[in-house]
C-alpha cells in the first residue's frame, strides 16, 4: 500500500530572559545544582508567582514575525501532575487561551517554497532536572538528585498543524523556526543545553484517505539529525505494524539515538489527567495594542524578506539567499561583504560565504560570530580577485593565511609577503608558454592532431612552470594563439 | 488567672499613648503577655511561642520608643495565624505536613505588621490548611472557646478569635476564605474583618483557596481592627492578585484610616448614622437561622436605626447557591495548591515506600488530616476530565451572579448589608465533626462575600440564651468593593452605643 506520514511538531523554545518567568532568579545555563532556585521556584509555602514581561515581549515579536493574532487577553492555567522536578506538582502553562493564536511559517526546502500554518504558542514554564545517574545520597549511596535550576526558564511552545508530509519536511520546517526564533532573539537556540527541543506527532494513513491515522508523539529530540531519524523510524514501525494487521497505539513515546529507536514512554491509557483550570493566583495576561506598536517598532527585518531583498539587491540567486539566511549573523556577514564589493558582485560574495567560509567554519566547529576573518577583511580579498591581483585559486591560500592570523591576517599582506601576485604581464606569460611548448613537444603534437584533451594538460604545464600564479585567462587565450 | 498588662488599657490608642509616655514598656507588655499564655496553654490558642523572639522585638519596640523612632504599633502585642509563614517561628498551618517547617522569608503581612512596630507573640492555632469552622481539625487539637469550654472557638481562624477573646493579645491576624475569620470572632465574641480581596497581600500566606483568601485581623473593637488593618493592607508587587488601586486611591496605608477619618469628622452628634441605608436581606433570615441569633440581630438593627441609620429589605436570591459553588472552587484551587507538600523537597516525608509514586502517595496519607484529605479529594473530582464543565465552570457561572446580585443592591438600594455571621451560636466540640456536610452548611452566610470578593466585618451584639448564655452572637455587615473604612465607622458607632464588645469571659 502506498502510505502517506503526517507530521505536526511541538516546538518548546526557551526564552531568553535573564530571569525566569515568574521569579526573579537567573536562567543562566551550568550553574551548580540547586543555586538558581529561589523560595518561588521550589515552591515554598505562601509563595506566588509574577510574571516577567519580558518573557510576554518575546511570545509578542514571535506573534507578530509569523503573522499571528496576539490575544488581546489571554489566560494562565494549572496543568496537574505529580513529578518530583515539578516543585508545585503543577505547570503553569496556557491552555484555552494561549497569547499566540494562528500564524504560518515559510520556509524553503531545496528549491521549493513550503509554508506551514502554526496553531498557536504559548507561554510556560520549565521543569527541573531529575538526576539519576553517577548521584549518590549524602552517605555514598546510589540515589536520585533533582536540580531546580531549571524550574521557571520561560518557554514559547510552538504547535503547528499536521501539514507535513515527510521527515525532510518537518526538518526543514523544526529548522527554519530554529532560524526564525535565534533571528529574532528571543531564543538562545542551544540544541545541546535543550534551550530548542521538539516533539514530533507522527501518524500515517494510506494516501488519499481524508481521516487522519491514529498519532504517536515523540518526545524531546534534541538535534535534528535526531528528529529526521525519530520520525523516519516511527513511520517505518507505524507502517509495518498496519501492514502486519496491528494497530498504532495513541501513546507518548521516547527516541533513543543510541539504538536508533522509538520506545514507548506511556500509552493514552495511563496518561494524565492534567485537570487543567485557570491560575488563580495570575489575573488574565492583557496585552495593550501600544505594547504591540512598541514590540513592532523593534523588531528586525525578517529572514524572508531579506533573503528576498539579497536577491533583489545583490544579484544571488534564491537558493544562495535561503542558505546565508541561516541565522542572522550569516546574513549579516554576507551583507557586510557584499555592500562594500562593486555592485553586481554580490554573487562572489555568497559564492564565498557559502564555500570557503563555511567550510573553514564547519571544520573549526565555530560560529560565524567567531570567524576570525572579518567581513571587511574578506570583502578586500575578494576585492583583488575582482582586479586580477590574485586568482581565485590562490586566494583560497590567502584565506586560509588570514584565517591562521598570518601577517595581520589582511589580504595585501599575505598576497604581497607569500608572492602569490597573479602574473598578468603577457610578456613574462608568453615566455613560459614558450618554454612548456619546446619542452612537451609531443604533447603539441598530440593537439594539433586534433586531440582537444591535450590543451588542458598544457595549461597545467604552465601554471605549474608559473607555481600557479599565472592568470588562467591570459594562460588560455596566449596559449590558443600560440598553437595556431 | 492573671490578666496581662494590656489589657488594662482600652484599647491600641490608649496603649500607643502608655507606650509613648514611658508610661508601660513593650518588654514589659510582652512579658506579661508570655506569661499568660502559659497560664492559658489548655486553651490550646498558640501553636508556636518562643519567647526570646518576642521579648527580641519589645526590645527593639522599645529602642524605637526611646529613640522617637516608633511605628504605629511600637509594643503592641499581637499574634499570627499559622498559615502566615515567619521566620523564627514554625509555620504548620496546624499540619503533621509542616511539624517541623520554618519558613526562609516572612509573610509581606507579618513583614508590615512588624515594620509597624507590633509585637508577636506566636503562632495561633486554626483548622489544618484553614479548612473548617470549628478549629476541630487542627493536627494539634482545637482551640477551646474562651467563653465555654465545652464550645467550639469556631474556625478556621479560631486561635486568633480566642487569643483575643482571652485577652492573651490585643489582636491578631486571620485569614479568610469563606468566613474563617468572621465566624471565629462571631462565635468568641470578637471583631473582624475581612478586607476586599486584593487590598491585603497573600505572599506569604499559606494558600487555601487563592481567589477566596484574604487576610485580616481580629480584634477587641473596630477601632482596633483599624488600628491594624490599615498597615497590613496596600499592594504588594508579589501578589500578581494584589490591587494596586482601590476606585482610583492608591492602595496602601492610610487609606483606610483616611476614609474612617472623613466619615468620623462628618457624623452628626445626635445621629451618628443619620443617611445610612442598612440592607437587610430576607435570605439570610430565613428558617435556618436560630431564634436567640435572631433576637440578638433584631436588637442590634433597631440600635442602627437608633443611631440614624434606615433599614432598607434587599433581597440576594442566590445566596443558598453559594453553598455548593464555594465548595467546588475552594476544593478545587485546594486541590491545586496543596499538591506542592510532596515530601520531596520539605516537610514530612514517610518513613517507608517503594518507588517515589508511592513516596507521595505515603506522605500525603499520612500528612493530611481527614478533612483535608476530603477536600482535595473533592477539588480533584470536580475538575476531572469530564466533570469541570459541570462543576467547576458551573461554579464559576454562579460566582458572577452571586456578584451580580450585590452589585444590584450596593449602592442603589443601600450602602451596607447586615445580617447573622453564621446561623447559630458556637456548637459543642464533637458535635458536628462526623457530619462534614453539616458543617459546611452553617457557613451559609459568609460564603457568598469571598465569592464576591466584598468586604465583610463581624461585631458581636450578644449572647445566645438559656444554655447558651455564654455563647456570643457575632453581627456581620457587608460592604461594597473598598468600603473597609465605612464598616469599620459603622461598627464603630455601634460599639460606642453598645458595650457588648466589652464583655469579657471572666467577668460574665
Amino acid at each position: 500500500m502506498n502510505w502517506e506520514i503526517v507530521i505536526g511538531l511541538e516546538i518548546h523554545a526557551q526564552l531568553s530572559t535573564a530571569s525566569k518567568i515568574f521569579s526573579g532568579s537567573s536562567t543562566a545555563f551550568g550553574s551548580d545544582p540547586n543555586t538558581q532556585a529561589s523560595a518561588i521556584d521550589m515552591a515554598l509555602p505562601g509563595t506566588l508567582p509574577v510574571l516577567n514581561r519580558g518573557a510576554v515581549e518575546r511570545a509578542i515579536r514571535f506573534g507578530l514575525a509569523v503573522g499571528a493574532t496576539v490575544a488581546p487577553v489571554s489566560v494562565f492555567a494549572r496543568k496537574n501532575y505529580f513529578y518530583p522536578d515539578l516543585p508545585k506538582n503543577y505547570q503553569i502553562s496556557q491552555f484555552e487561551i494561549p497569547v499566540v493564536q494562528g500564524g504560518t511559517l515559510t520556509f524553503w526546502m531545496g528549491e521549493t517554497e513550503k509554508t506551514i500554518n502554526i496553531t498557536r504558542a504559548h507561554l510556560e514554564e520549565d521543569a527541573g532536572k531529575s538526576l539519576h545517574d553517577d548521584f549518590t545520597g549524602p552517605h555514598g549511596e546510589p540515589a536520585s538528585g533533582i536540580d531546580l535550576n531549571r524550574t521557571g526558564t520561560p518557554l514559547l511552545e510552538i504547535v503547528s498543524e499536521p501539514e507535513m508530509r515527510s521527515a525532510e519536511e518537518a526538518v526543514a520546517y523544526a529548522r527554519a523556526m530554529h532560524t526564525l526564533v535565534t533571528w529574532l532573539g528571543i531564543c538562545d537556540g542551544n540544541m545541546q543545553e535543550g534551550s530548542f527541543r521538539v516533539d514530533a506527532n507522527v501518524s500515517v494513513r494510506p494516501r488519499g484517505q481524508a481521516e487522519f491515522g491514529t498519532r504517536t508523539e515523540t518526545k524531546n529530540v534534541n538535534s535534528f539529525r535526531f528528529l529526521e531519524r525519530a520520525i523516519q523510524y516511527e513511520a517505518r514501525r507505524q507502517i509495518e505494524l498496519l501492514e502486519d494487521g496491528g494497530t498504532v497505539v495513541q501513546e507518548t513515546r521516547l527516541y533513543d539515538p543510541d539504538r536508533d529507536e522509538t520506545r514507548s514512554m506511556r500509552s493514552k491509557e495511563d496518561a494524565h489527567d492534567y485537570r487543567y483550570f485557570p491560575d488563580p493566583d495570575l489575573p488574565p495576561l492583557v496585552i495593550d495594542p501600544s505594547w504591540i506598536d512598541v514590540v513592532r517598532a523593534d523588531m528586525p527585518e525578517l529572514p524572508r524578506a531579506r533573503g528576498e531583498r539579497f536577491v533583489a539587491d545583490y544579484g544571488i540567486t534564491d537558493y544562495d539567499a535561503s542558505q546565508i539566511i541561516a541565522s542572522r549573523a550569516l546574513a549579516d556577514y554576507f551583507e557586510d561583504v557584499a555592500r562594500t564589493l562593486p555592485a553586481g558582485q554580490g554573487k562572489i560574495a555568497a559564492n564565498w560565504v557559502m564555500s570557503e567560509v563555511s567550510a573553514a567554519l564547519n571544520r573549526h566547529e565555530i560560529d560565524i560570530t567567531a570567524c576570525p576573518v572579518s567581513a571587511a577583511a574578506l570583502a578586500k580579498l575578494l576585492a583583488r580577485i575582482q582586479d586580477g591581483t590574485v586568482s581565485n585559486k590562490l586566494a583560497r591560500d590567502v584565506f586560509a593565511a588570514m584565517w591562521a592570523g598570518e601577517h595581520g591576517g589582511d589580504a595585501d599582506a599575505v598576497i604581497e609577503a607569500k608572492g602569490l601576485k597573479q602574473i598578468s604581464d603577457s610578456g613574462a606569460i608568453g615566455a613560459l608558454i614558450d618554454d612548456v611548448m619546446a619542452a612537451h613537444a609531443g604533447i603539441v603534437a598530440e593537439y594539433r592532431a586534433g586531440k582537444e584533451k591535450a590543451f588542458n594538460s598544457l595549461v597545467g604545464q604552465v601554471m605549474k612552470a608559473a607555481r600557479g600564479k599565472a592568470n588562467p585567462q591570459q594562460v588560455n587565450e596566449l596559449l590558443r594563439q600560440k598553437l595556431q | 488567672m492573671t490578666r496581662p498588662l494590656h489589657s488594662e488599657f482600652d484599647g491600641i490608642a490608649a496603649l500607643r499613648q502608655a507606650l509613648a509616655q514611658r508610661q508601660v514598656s513593650a518588654r514589659e507588655l510582652a512579658g506579661s503577655a508570655l506569661d499568660a499564655i502559659a497560664g492559658q496553654a489548655g486553651l490550646n490558642a498558640f501553636l508556636h511561642v518562643a519567647p526570646e523572639l518576642t521579648l527580641a522585638q519589645a526590645d527593639a519596640a522599645d529602642q524605637a520608643l526611646a529613640g522617637g523612632q516608633a511605628g504605629p504599633l511600637a509594643g503592641v502585642p499581637i499574634g499570627h495565624k499559622d498559615v502566615f509563614v515567619t521566620t523564627g517561628w514554625r509555620t504548620t498551618a496546624a499540619s503533621r505536613m509542616l511539624e517541623h517547617y520554618v519558613s526562609p522569608f516572612d509573610a509581606t503581612v507579618v513583614e508590615r505588621l512588624r515594620a509597624a512596630g507590633a509585637v508577636s507573640l506566636g503562632k495561633l492555632n486554626c483548622d489544618e490548611f484553614a479548612m473548617g469552622s470549628s478549629n476541630e481539625n487542627s493536627a494539634y487539637g482545637p482551640t477551646l472557646n474562651p467563653w465555654d469550654p465545652q464550645a467550639v472557638a469556631g474556625g478556621s481562624s479560631g486561635g486568633s478569635a480566642a487569643a483575643v477573646a482571652a485577652g492573651l493579645v490585643l489582636a491578631s491576624t486571620g485569614t479568610d476564605t469563606g468566613g474563617s475569620i468572621r465566624q471565629p470572632a462571631a462565635l468568641c465574641g470578637v471583631s473582624g474583618i475581612k478586607p476586599t480581596y486584593g487590598t491585603v497581600s497573600r505572599y506569604g500566606m499559606i494558600a487555601y483557596g487563592s481567589s477566596l483568601d484574604q487576610a485580616g485581623p481580629m480584634a477587641r473593637s473596630a477601632a482596633d481592627l483599624l488600628e491594624i488593618l490599615d498597615p497590613m493592607s496596600g499592594f504588594d508587587p508579589r501578589d500578581s492578585t494584589c490591587v494596586e488601586s482601590c476606585h482610583g486611591q492608591a492602595n496602601q496605608p492610610g487609606r483606610i484610616r483616611a476614609g474612617f477619618n472623613a466619615l468620623a469628622e462628618t457624623q452628626p452628634d445626635s445621629q451618628p448614622l443619620a443617611g445610612l441605608r442598612i440592607g437587610v436581606p430576607g435570605e439570610f433570615f430565613g428558617v435556618g437561622l436560630a431564634a436567640e441569633v435572631r433576637a440578638a440581630l433584631d436588637a442590634a438593627l433597631l440600635q442602627f436605626e437608633q443611631l440614624g441609620a434606615r433599614r432598607v429589605e434587599v433581597s440576594l436570591p442566590r445566596t443558598e447557591l453559594s453553598i455548593p459553588a464555594y465548595y467546588v472552587i475552594a476544593t478545587a484551587e485546594a486541590s491545586s495548591n496543596l499538591s506542592r507538600f510532596d515530601g520531596v523537597r520539605y516537610g514530612h516525608r514517610a518513613a517507608e515506600y517503594t518507588d517515589i509514586a508511592d513516596m507521595t502517595a505515603r506522605s500525603r496519607a499520612e500528612g493530611f488530616g481527614a478533612e483535608v484529605q476530603r477536600r482535595i479529594l473533592t477539588g480533584t473530582y470536580v475538575l476531572s476530565h469530564g466533570y469541570y464543565d459541570a462543576y467547576y465552570l458551573q461554579a464559576q457561572r454562579i460566582r458572577r451572579l452571586i456578584a451580580q446580585d450585590f452589585q444590584g443592591v450596593l449602592g442603589s438600594q443601600c450602602d451596607l448589608i447586615a445580617g447573622p455571621v453564621a446561623p447559630t451560636v458556637a456548637w459543642n466540640l464533637g458535635e458536628k465533626s462526623g457530619d462534614p456536610v453539616a458543617m459546611y452548611l452553617a457557613d451559609i452566610y459568609t460564603l457568598a462575600i469571598n465569592l464576591a470578593g466584598l468586604p465583610a466585618m463581624s461585631v458581636p451584639c450578644g449572647f445566645g440564651q438559656g444554655q447558651h448564655a455564654r455563647r456570643p452572637v457575632g453581627l456581620q455587615l457587608i460592604g461594597n468593593y473598598f468600603d473597609e473604612a465605612r464598616l469599620l465607622h459603622t461598627g464603630h458607632v455601634y460599639q460606642q452605643a453598645t458595650d457588648w464588645h466589652l464583655r469579657r469571659p471572666e467577668q460574665h
